[in-house]
């Protein structure tokens, strides 16, 4: 059990993760801390997005998935019988690698989230719908044309929209799969610096790809390789001083 | 050798295809006018138009559409959306839908009769009508246009469950990140991403509809009835059918060539008409798959 200090939001233990006959994550014991960003890194393949997807449950979805072990959120086992996945998705927020709005407004992406929360009331939803996108830091880049196509939008304003869309259902925890590596390197320090602003209230887990990234925006480092978490630790002591041989290989880019 | 027969093939199909559309065409065309389309038929059915005909072809595509696209978009959700691939209601369904689009037209009329008319009109009649009452028990529109709504199913089906497939998965999985149900899910990212496929499932199943003439031989088609239908349980008079009345069991079949033709001719335009708008919006549909 890889322990850091603080209060913890994400508690995991002994956790397996079989894709049919294969094991795709033994034994992740992690305890990832409130108000952080927690970054994953390791190579491809390497069971870090099956990680983060074990974080909202999205792997229900994928036929022939098998859990055992404890996830922890803020003391509920989230893969206990008696939990709502609906409920546990609203409270942990998910952006996706490639950008994927919804063809509709950038009104109606913000909005989708209070929507089928029953949220009807137009003041109310327009309410929501401007402080999200202002949280996003896309609110100035949009206010004058709420009504147009999410689709005609950048690829990095794309991402920040998914970002707000997000937000709109009010989440304790925002799992990011490689938010940035489809954007050029302009739009990749905006999210950078969004993820810097929204730890402050949320506790984001990001994966990355990107050793930079990972020591710019993130806290603490997991490294995974695999299928196992060899290592995790605050990100300065991962990226200069690590304890395992691998985990100092593959951040010296000697393998990955 | 091969680009010879193949040349010789094709110059077949096309010259086929440009002898009827020409033979109708000339044939009907100085028969077709605005009041052909306007007027009920005259004179033991060799004088007059055929505009009883072309609205109850309509009712009955309309009926037939009422009934047939919300059960096939039930059953491509179904298929596409919950049933998992192993499942075996769904490859039940599945060979059951497949199997229907196999069989033979005539057999979905004589199943309509036997079931529709004989078996569940009777019950209605017996239920509702009163004692030696005969409404429901005869062969009417309604019974018609559900047993064509039966024919096109698989048309349906088999369109709605494409244009579900092509919804990119990435939104699915935005929708559920969000806290959503599958059924939220279903009902505001992916059926309105699928709603051009499900009017060319219309479409197609209209046009096919339009063109068959044995299941409502008899369920309801009339030989000759100059009013228009006024209730689910009237007969009606059909395009389709009335080209096959006036050229077998007419009282002057010579004298009504014209006719023929021309009811030939407004059959052909509608279903070609249907086919291209099913054709235009499913290229629509396949162009936003590519992207």
């Amino acid at each position: 059990m890889k322990h850091i200090n603080g209060s913890t939001k994400i508690s995991v233990e002994g956790l397996n993760l079989y894709y049919g006959p294969k094991i795709a994550l033994k034994e992740i014991g992690i305890r990832i801390p409130s108000n952080k960003v927690t970054a994953l890194i390791g190579p491809s393949g390497c069971g870090k997005s099956t990680f983060l997807r074990t974080l909202n449950r999205m792997n229900d979805l994928i036929d022939g998935v098998r859990i055992d072990g404890d996830v922890h959120i803020d003391d509920v086992n989230i893969y206990d019988r008696s939990v709502d996945v609906v409920e546990l998705r609203k409270r942990v927020g998910m952006i996706f690698q490639k950008s994927n709005p919804f063809p509709k407004s950038i009104y109606d992406n913000v909005a989708y989230g209070p929507r089928i929360n029953g949220i009807r009331e137009r003041a109310r939803l327009d309410e929501i719908v401007e402080s999200t996108l202002k949280r996003a830091a896309i609110w100035d880049e949009v206010k004058d044309d709420l009504r147009k196509s999410a689709l005609a939008l950048s690829g990095g304003q794309q991402q920040r929209l998914c970002i707000a869309r997000a937000l709109a259902v009010d989440p304790e925890v925002l799992l990011m799969d490689e938010p940035a590596s489809a954007l050029d390197p302009i739009a990749t320090a905006k999210i950078e610096e969004l993820i810097y602003e929204l730890k402050e209230n949320y506790t984001i887990v990001i994966v990355t790809h990107n050793m930079q990234q990972a020591a710019r925006v993130s806290d603490h480092t997991a490294f995974f390789y695999m299928g196992e978490l060899i290592e995790f630790g605050e990100t300065k002591k991962i990226f200069t001083t690590p304890e395992k041989r691998q985990t100092e290989e593959y951040i010296t880019g000697r393998f990955g | 050798m091969v680009v010879g027969l193949s040349a010789l093939a094709a110059f077949l199909i096309i010259g086929v295809v440009a002898l009827v559309m020409g033979t109708i065409v000339v044939g009907g065309k100085d028969t077709l006018t605005w009041e052909f389309l306007t007027m009920a038929p005259r004179e033991g059915m060799t004088e007059g138009g055929i505009f009883p005909a072309i609205v109850g072809t309509a009712l009955l595509v309309i009926i037939m559409s009422i009934a047939g696209v919300p059960v096939g978009t039930v059953t491509a959700i179904y298929l596409s959306e919950y049933a998992s691939s192993r499942s075996v209601l769904a490859r039940a369904i599945r060979f059951a839908v497949n199997t229907l689009a196999g069989v033979p037209a005539i057999v979905f009329g004589l199943f309509g009769l036997g079931f529709f008319v004989q078996f569940v009109g009777s019950g209605l009649d017996s239920l509702i009508s009163g004692e030696g009452q005969l409404r429901w028990a005869q062969p009417n529109i309604l019974w018609a246009s559900l047993t064509m709504a039966l024919l096109t199913l698989p048309v349906v089906i088999v369109s709605v469950e494409e244009a579900i497939k092509t919804v990119p998965q990435d939104l699915r999985a935005a929708s559920l990140a969000l806290g959503a149900t599958k059924w939220q899910t279903i009902r505001k990212v992916v059926l309105p991403n699928s709603l051009t496929g499900i009017l060319t499932g219309g479409i197609l199943a209209v046009s096919r509809g339009a063109g068959e003439v044995a299941p409502i031989l008899f369920t309801g088609a009339a030989y000759f009835l100059p009013h228009l239908p006024t209730s689910l349980s009237d007969q009606f008079m059909e395009l389709g059918y009335h080209v096959y009345i006036m050229s077998t069991q007419s009282t002057n079949v010579d004298a009504t060539t014209g006719i023929q033709y021309a009811t030939t001719l407004v059959l052909l335009l509608l279903t070609f008409l249907l086919n291209f708008s099913a054709i235009f919006l499913r290229s629509r549909v396949r162009a936003r798959q590519v992207q």
